[in-house]
């Protein structure tokens, strides 16, 4: 579904990607992890063109995301993106929120929309927040909302850019929840994240990376049971 | 009235009088007399409607300036767009060239030399401070632009917006709400130097003031007129701003 060839992005002097590869299935989980400043974020925000990459080319359904003609628009409705700080827009009621991006882009009407969103909230025990603005939820509840928002465009891969990381604890477990029901339902998900129990028990598949590098993929089972790579082992050390 | 005569001629003759008297005499013949409160009520009409024309004006240029300005910066690199590089570049030149040059001498040049042969003095006048409040309401716009979390945008370009739909509803909305105070400030600016377009002649407060001066020759009792008229505008707009303001946060309840 996704084809990420020989990906490099560089910021000035700085190499942040050096000729990353990779491929992800139809309904697929799988997680990044790797330590802090080791390109996860930037490789997950190339995905959807939200960094220009340097050199490399990302095909998406066989069409190239990287290529200056396609219509990024376009695609991007069809991946949908949550972020580590929610990024809701605190001047629309929860409801405007899901509902603007599917209505403005025709892919469904005022009234088929709000359905939608309602019954999508439902589903992550928010229905009651429809009529509230974000600055009145919690950070979970804002979160949830998020996943909402990205779900209603019906997308065939869910970004998740580091989703628990500016949670306070308790709220946490809230959100894996609802992304963890997401991985049963198929849907195909590329995940950022320092949660380890979350990789280790719903990734069908989990990449390492470092400096920039992808250093080792494989089954939650092979990264957690019998790490190959040194760094691996040193930053599983670390975090497990 | 008779008073007025009475202590008027005692004043003329050059007898002594009170400063009690004095001071009546020139309130008087300042405001009363021959019904001069109403050249003051007329200016403050022509100084509303420059206000007003120059204020519309103003935010559209500004407005416009802002949004071609902040998308042209917010170009991906490698789609640059020749169109919005040549109007940013037109546009750069119009802000440095009226933030650069004293407001006085635009009017002059709009009035004098430009449109040297219309008589509508008022509009002339509300022209030139339109695109000079154009200029400065387009930096404070591209501030507030600017100053709205990057992640918005990138929130509503995932989900497949495109640039016009994310700015038009998520980025302008908040920056609006950002950019009011300085805003404010800036109409208040403007109502204030609609005075100087009595320079080329626009009928405003001052221009009513300065007929009554020379008439009277007494100058004191006119400009603190005018002064205190120019006081009661301004707090008027900044009441009604505030309204404004305080509806816009309808989104910070908690």
């Amino acid at each position: 579904m996704i084809d990420v060839k020989n990906l490099t992005k560089r910021f000035g002097d700085l190499v942040v990607l050096d000729g990353v590869s990779e491929h992800i299935d139809k309904g697929e989980c799988v997680v990044v992890i790797g330590p802090s400043g080791s390109g996860k974020s930037t490789f997950l925000r190339c995905l959807n063109m939200l960094e220009t990459p340097t050199s490399g080319e990302i095909l998406f359904d066989g069409v190239s995301m990287t290529d200056p003609k396609t219509d990024i628009n376009l695609m991007r409705q069809k991946m949908g993106m949550v972020f580590q700080h929610f990024n809701l827009f605190p001047n629309m009621t929860i409801m405007n929120n899901i509902t603007l991006a599917p209505v403005r882009t025709g892919k469904l009407s005022k009234a088929d929309a709000e359905k939608k969103a309602m019954e999508l909230l439902g589903r992550v025990g928010l229905q009651d927040k429809a009529a509230s603005y974000p600055a009145q939820l919690s950070g979970g509840q804002k979160q949830r909302v998020a996943i909402v928002r990205a779900l209603c465009m019906n997308p065939e891969v869910l970004l998740f850019d580091e989703p628990t990381s500016a949670l306070d604890p308790e709220m946490v477990g809230e959100v894996l929840d609802v992304m963890k029901r997401l991985a049963q339902q198929g849907m195909t998900m590329v995940v950022v994240t320092h949660e380890m129990g979350f990789a280790r028990e719903v990734a069908h598949r989990v990449v390492f990376l470092d400096e920039g590098k992808l250093l080792e993929q494989g089954t939650p089972l092979q990264i957690f049971g019998s790490p190959q790579n040194e760094r691996l082992r040193s930053f599983l050390a670390k975090v497990l | 009235m008779e008073q007025f005569e009475a202590w008027s001629a005692l004043l003329k003759a050059g007898e002594p009088v009170s400063l009690w008297q004095r001071t009546y005499v020139y309130f008087y013949q300042a405001f009363i007399y021959k019904d001069r409160w109403q050249q003051y009520l007329n200016g403050v009409k022509t100084t509303l409607y420059v206000t007003a024309i120059a204020l519309l004006i103003g935010i559209i240029l500004g407005l416009i300036v802002a949004i071609v300005r902040t998308a042209h910066d917010q170009q991906r690199p490698g789609r640059k767009n020749v169109f919005l590089g040549i109007l940013n570049g037109i546009f750069q030149v119009y802000v440095t060239i009226i933030r650069g040059t004293p407001m006085m001498v635009q009017l002059m040049i709009m009035g004098f030399v430009i449109f040297s042969s219309s008589k509508d003095f008022a509009m002339v006048g509300a022209l030139t401070l339109g695109i000079n409040s154009g200029a400065y309401t387009s930096e404070i716009i591209r501030g507030g632009l600017m100053s709205v979390d990057a992640g918005q945008m990138e929130a509503g370009r995932s989900l497949g917006l495109n640039y016009t739909d994310t700015m038009r509803f998520i980025i302008v909305p908040q920056a609006i709400k950002a950019i009011l105070p300085s805003l404010g400030n800036e109409f208040i600016v403007l109502l204030k130097d609609t005075s100087l377009i009595s320079v080329i002649g626009g009928k405003e407060l001052i221009y009513a003031a300065r007929g009554v001066i020379s008439r009277t020759y007494e100058a004191m009792f006119p400009f603190l007129g005018a002064a205190f008229i120019y006081l009661v505008l301004v707090l008027l707009f900044t009441w009604l701003l505030g309204i404004f303001e305080r509806r816009l946060r309808a989104s910070d309840r908690r």
